[in-house]
């Protein structure tokens, strides 16, 4: 008898016509397609990019040349040297970042007692040499200096939770 | 008739009278030739048009049952994207593998084309409008979606390529299967209508119900067979063993590329087309209204709204869309049968079925329920 039933169901196409109704049921379902140049995801303000260097509001560089995120970092792509500067503090000479080797683990960033290297929210960079994408000193400092007003407005929103 | 005076009316509205006048100066013989001409580029330019936007069509609605747009960068919502594509292919070169048989490598895909194109010779589109009024245009059919099986075998073949000859050896056995069962499945449709012109068939299946008189109702089965034989015929998904781009690269035309790929895209394309317009004239009435006659009668004199419910040509586009629109949806469901499945759901399924149901449509005729009773004819 249950073979029965199985040929009269196989007969009158069942299972496919259960599968045709799945797929028309999506046909009309919303999309879920973002025009990515033109729409973009919301970014977390904890959203882990291009690394930069922070100032103090006067001016003053952030970085003390701890090393923590240096000895932190898991791929190894921060090389700090460092040397006391004439007013006596200690700065680095010294802050690459290879970002071919780098994993955007964020370590560096959590390691920083001074709030110096962080992580933006851009991602959308490139480089069309080679070297292009080994962040010096200077080039860190200055993504710091155009981006500091977003930097600082995510590390506000995410000041609670932590 | 009335259709095509009008047309002829328009005709010599727009052209002035003066190229009726040069026209008419011609040889008969020429005369002939160029109105042959112009009624196959009348019916070939709208037949590629459909073409070119099936191939839109198909990426739009499988990326919708996908939950994803499909084409939207080319033109407005990506309109414009089966011109680009068709730009892009003309432009490639094409390769010929060395080893290849070249005149054979180069007449494949016309091989494959040419039959799609030259049945819409008898096809009637809508009461009288067909390019050739052939009586026996159902043979013509079936021979004509016969031969297009050499376009794939000889691809396969003169490529000398492994992946390209299983694609065909596959292709081959399918398509003769298949073929048997779609036979079988039209031979309940000529008892029924009692005719091998299409246009007869259509007329066969007028009546004062409307739907109820369309042959998809007395001859179903036979109906859901000559279509899913119809998809293995065009090689479509669930059963493209003959190209399977999972398992060989693209089966019978992996050599191909350029403007000798897009014959064969067009060829696949046009098939489906075919396969739909086929589908409508035996089944679904043609360009028959899907309304009984007593509903439509009170606005037959209604401008617009008359002509729309009433017989016409709109009504055999209309249906073609809806079998279209299964064949992409078909592959936008199911997964490929694997090959041993196709042999069997062709040879164990689909031929007892169609020769049960010959029998039962046999009996049908005898209690003369169809109109015409052609059974003798």
């Amino acid at each position: 008898m249950s073979g029965f039933i199985r040929f009269i169901k196989s007969l009158s196409l069942k299972e496919l016509r259960i599968g045709l109704g799945v797929t028309g049921r999506y046909f009309f379902a919303r999309k879920f397609t973002l025009q990515y140049p033109d729409d973009k995801t919301p970014l977390s303000p904890r959203f882990r990019g291009l690394h930069a260097l922070r100032r103090y509001p006067n001016g003053e560089e952030r970085c003390i040349a701890c090393k923590l995120c240096e000895a932190v970092c898991p791929a190894l792509a921060i090389t700090i040297e460092s040397e006391p500067r004439e007013d006596g503090s200690r700065r680095t000479t010294r802050y690459d970042i290879d970002l071919t080797k780098c994993i955007f683990c964020g370590y560096c960033e959590e390691s920083c007692p001074v709030d110096s290297i962080v992580e933006t929210h851009i991602f959308e960079y490139y480089g069309e040499k080679k070297g292009d994408l080994y962040m010096t000193k200077e080039r860190l400092l200055a993504v710091g200096d155009k981006y500091e007003k977003e930097i600082a407005a995510a590390r506000a929103l995410d000041a609670p939770y932590r | 008739m009335e259709w095509l005076n009008t047309s002829i009316d328009w005709l010599t509205l727009l052209f002035q009278d003066w190229i009726v006048v040069y026209f008419h100066m011609l040889p008969e013989a020429l005369q002939t030739v160029i109105l042959i001409v112009l009624k196959i580029v009348v019916i070939m330019v709208p037949l590629m048009l459909s073409v070119a936007y099936l191939t839109l069509a198909e990426r739009k609605v499988i990326g919708a049952m996908q939950v994803r747009m499909g084409p939207t960068m080319v033109g407005p919502r990506g309109s414009l994207q089966p011109i680009a594509d068709a730009v892009k292919l003309m432009f490639k070169e094409i390769i010929i593998p060395t080893g290849a048989n070249k005149y054979l490598f180069l007449t494949a895909p016309l091989l494959s084309l040419g039959p799609a194109l030259a049945a819409w010779a008898v096809i009637p589109f809508g009461e009288g409008i067909v390019l050739a009024e052939v009586n026996a245009a159902l043979l013509y059919v079936l021979a004509l979606t016969s031969v297009g099986v050499y376009g794939v075998i000889i691809a396969g073949w003169s490529s000398n390529s492994k992946y390209a000859l299983l694609g065909t050896m596959r292709s081959a056995a399918q398509i003769v299967s298949y073929e048997i069962a779609m036979g079988f499945a039209l031979v309940g449709v000529l008892i029924a209508a009692g005719s091998l012109n299409l246009g007869e068939i259509v007329n066969s299946q007028s009546g004062e119900y409307g739907l109820a008189n369309w042959f998809f109702i007395p001859l179903f089965p036979l109906f859901v067979i000559y279509f899913i034989s119809g998809v293995a015929e065009t090689n479509r998904a669930p059963f493209d063993v003959a190209e399977g781009e999972s398992e060989i690269v693209a089966g019978f035309h992996v050599d191909y590329s350029g403007m000798a790929f897009a014959v064969f895209f067009l060829a696949e394309y046009a098939n489906m087309i075919l396969i739909a317009a086929l589908t409508a004239i035996m089944f679904m009435g043609g360009w028959l209204s899907m309304f009984p006659v007593s509903w439509i009668a009170p606005f037959a004199d209604v401008p617009v709204l008359g002509w729309v419910l009433g017989d016409g040509i709109h009504w055999f586009f209309a249906k073609m869309a809806i079998f279209l629109f299964l064949f992409l949806w078909f592959r936008a469901t199911f997964p490929r049968y694997r090959y041993d499945q196709i042999m069997r759901l062709g040879w164990k399924v689909f031929i007892p079925i169609t020769i049960v149901w010959l029998l039962v449509v046999g009996i049908f005729v005898l209690q003369g329920w169809f109109g015409l009773g052609g059974g003798a004819s």
